[in-house]
């Protein structure tokens, strides 16, 4: 088994674990500094994280697949998450998704996160992002942007570099 | 004239004000916190000798608080609660999560006044004996949970966390613990699941009451970032002088989140029921009214759980009259007080003093299925009632928004969704998930049952038969 986690990343992680009586409630804060390290949770990363926390695999692999934050498959280098909920939709969030999804040819109808085939973007409907006076919010990867009409969510895509 | 009165915010959207610890404090930041722990053992008018923690405890229970995070419980109580004889540690848990559909006036306090928060909870550490406490922000606020790291550092920095708090000989260790996405974390004890590391799986309640058996089975305390916001100006202002603010029994001021079809959406802080909900809607210092030539059809008051509110409804509620006796009086449903008992009165809530509004333009079925798809996805799956109930509901809302919906889906909508509350379920997401969908048919049913007729028409005009799911969807027993 090949996995390394740098030595930098497991310094912080080791520092993470330190804030808990119990190792136990560190799996989500591992789990987060994993995913943002390797793009995505492999069932590597969850064996680590099991060893590091002194838990059963199975411990970890119910997390991953609980929190809709973490992701088994890779996905894309830039992960639109477009806000779906109600104030978002009043606003206009699901013509912001359509053009969206038409401009990186994917389809806006499909359930789920979605990638493009060169890898480089994922678009993913997601439920409200606390934001909602501010409609129709969406994400690119850890920025957060409000009042997104079509033509910003444009220009916001042309920054992805 | 109905006006904002900012108490929590204050100074955060003022030019200038930015979120380090030095703008806090030219802003008399940890004042509060210098004046709880400089309080000496007190004996009050009856011979009792009070200790400093328990002075606060006092004022906050003076003070009338109510939990800013949704169900609006005493604050007081809640601290009375706790279980201080157990001879185990206390934890003191921020309530971070905001994910109520509709809210985001945490995220005002988080990003911009992020001492401020910091300081209501050392004060409120202190006054419940919490030596170790965490703040649980939802997993998407990246950004915030940096913010607040930074806060705390200078904190740690200027001796204002950590050990020998300002030289008293109190220690509080403060960590941030991110979420990852799911909505259930906001509910108290899914949250301590998630903070043992486990999934949100909501405790049953008894035993499992946070204030007895919370985190690592200790005594627990949980309250929303506001809520802790609000004890800091307690400590500053005496709890007796913040119970003047707003109205008897529903004290102090409350950050209001307004979205859907204002004019200006946005973050507004009043006085307890001191301000209409029509007044928060239309007036030119809060919402600003509709857009041109719309008219209002509904309005979701505490956030997408709540139940909604048709315009021109009618309700009976009490008020207090000039001679301080309550009458009962009939009022439109644009004039009831925006305040924790008048929504009750008028069958919904103030939850998370979120409004949606819903001019003219929308379609109600679309936008119920809109809120039933999120508790669909959100529910933990843990209760059958639950679990099954707010699927079924989903579905049969994604029917009867892509043209395959029935004239009986109304009353099968309904009947779904009374029997998922009252008991059946683990958690209040139960009440949470059917409250709008036995509201919402409950008062458009005209709508529901004609786009379902519709539907139907159509397919028996074109020959279409209904699919199985359809036939399931209608037969009696369910
Ligand atoms: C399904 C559900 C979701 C909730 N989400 C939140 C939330 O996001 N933020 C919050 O502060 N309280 C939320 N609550 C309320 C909490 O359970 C709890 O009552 C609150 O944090 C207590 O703090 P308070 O007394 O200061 O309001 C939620 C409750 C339920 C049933
Ligand atoms: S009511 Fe729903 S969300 Fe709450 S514990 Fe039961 S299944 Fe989970
Ligand atoms: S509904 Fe989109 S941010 Fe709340």
């Amino acid at each position: 088994m090949s996995f390394n986690v740098p030595s930098k990343i497991e310094a912080e992680i080791n520092e993470l674990i330190t804030h808990y009586p119990q190792k136990r409630s560190a799996s989500v804060m591992v789990l987060h500094a994993l995913q943002d390290h390797f793009g995505h949770i492999s069932p590597e990363a969850m064996e680590w994280t099991a060893a590091k926390l002194g838990l059963q695999p199975i411990n970890v692999y119910e997390l991953v697949t609980f929190y809709p934050m973490f992701h088994q498959e890779l996905i894309g280098k830039f992960h639109l998450k477009v806000c779906r909920t109600l104030s978002c939709m009043l606003g206009g969030s699901f013509k912001l998704h359509e053009h969206l999804c038409g401009k990186l040819g994917l389809d806006p109808h499909k359930h789920g996160p979605q990638t493009t085939p060169d890898g480089k973007f994922t678009v993913e409907f997601v439920e409200c992002l606390a934001s909602c006076g501010t409609a129709p919010v969406m994400m690119c990867n850890e920025e957060f942007y409000e009042g997104v009409t079509t033509k910003k969510a444009e220009e916001i895509v042309a920054r992805c570099k | 004239m109905p006006q904002e009165y900012r108490l929590i915010l204050k100074h955060l959207d003022q030019p200038g004000y930015t979120p380090d610890l030095d703008c806090y404090l030219r802003h008399g930041g940890y004042e509060a916190l210098k004046k709880a722990l400089a309080l000496k053992p007190a004996t009050t008018a009856d011979g009792k000798t009070l200790t400093a923690p328990e002075q606060l405890r006092r004022e906050v229970s003076l003070s009338g608080l109510r939990g800013r995070g949704g169900a609006g419980f005493s604050c007081g109580m809640k601290w009375n609660f706790v279980d201080r004889r157990s001879g185990k540690p206390i934890y003191l848990i921020c309530n971070a999560d905001e994910s109520e559909p509709g809210t985001f006036k945490d995220r005002q306090i988080i990003y911009k006044d992020p001492h401020q928060l910091l300081e209501g909870l050392i004060i409120s550490s202190y006054a419940n004996d919490v030596h170790l406490a965490y703040i649980y922000i939802r997993g998407e606020m990246h950004e915030g949970a940096r913010i607040l790291n930074r806060a705390i550092r200078e904190a740690k920095t200027k001796g204002l966390l950590g050990q020998n708090i300002l030289g008293s000989g109190y220690d509080l260790e403060l960590h941030v613990h991110r979420g990852a996405g799911a909505y259930i974390c906001g509910e108290e004890t899914g949250l301590i699941e998630s903070l043992e590391g486990k999934r949100a799986y909501p405790r049953i309640k008894p035993p499992y009451f946070p204030a007895v058996l919370g985190l690592y089975q200790c005594p627990t305390i949980v309250n929303n970032v506001e809520t802790l916001c609000h004890v800091k100006h307690i400590v500053a202002m005496g709890g007796a002088e913040y119970a003047k603010l707003g109205t008897p029994n529903n004290t102090g001021t409350r950050i209001v989140s307004l979205s859907g079809h204002v004019r200006k959406p946005g973050y507004y802080e009043t006085e307890v029921g001191k301000v209409t909900l029509g007044e928060l809607i239309f007036h030119e210092g809060f919402g600003g009214g509709l857009r041109e030539g719309r008219t209002l059809k509904a309005v979701i008051p505490g956030g997408s759980s709540a139940k909604v509110l048709k315009a021109g409804e009618r309700f009976k509620i009490k008020k207090r009259g000039p001679d301080g006796r309550d009458v009962e009086q009939q009022v439109e449903m644009l004039d009831l007080p925006y305040d924790f008992d008048s929504l009750a009165a008028a069958g919904t809530m103030s939850g998370s003093s979120a409004i949606i509004v819903m001019d003219d333009t929308t379609d109600i079925v679309a936008a119920l299925a809109n809120i039933s798809e999120f508790y669909a996805h959100e529910s933990c799956g843990q209760c059958t009632p639950c679990r099954e109930g707010s699927l079924w509901m989903a579905k049969a809302l994604r029917r009867l928004t892509h043209g395959e919906g029935r004239a009986q889906d109304a009353d099968y909508l309904a009947k779904i969704a009374d029997n998922i509350p009252g008991g059946r379920t683990i958690c209040a997401f139960g009440e949470a998930c059917s409250w709008p969908v036995q509201s919402f048919v409950a008062k458009f049913k005209d709508e529901f049952v004609a786009k379902g007729a519709a539907d139907e028409a159509k397919r028996a005009g074109s020959g279409v038969a209904a699919t199985p799911e359809m036939k399931i969807a209608a037969s009696p027993q369910l």
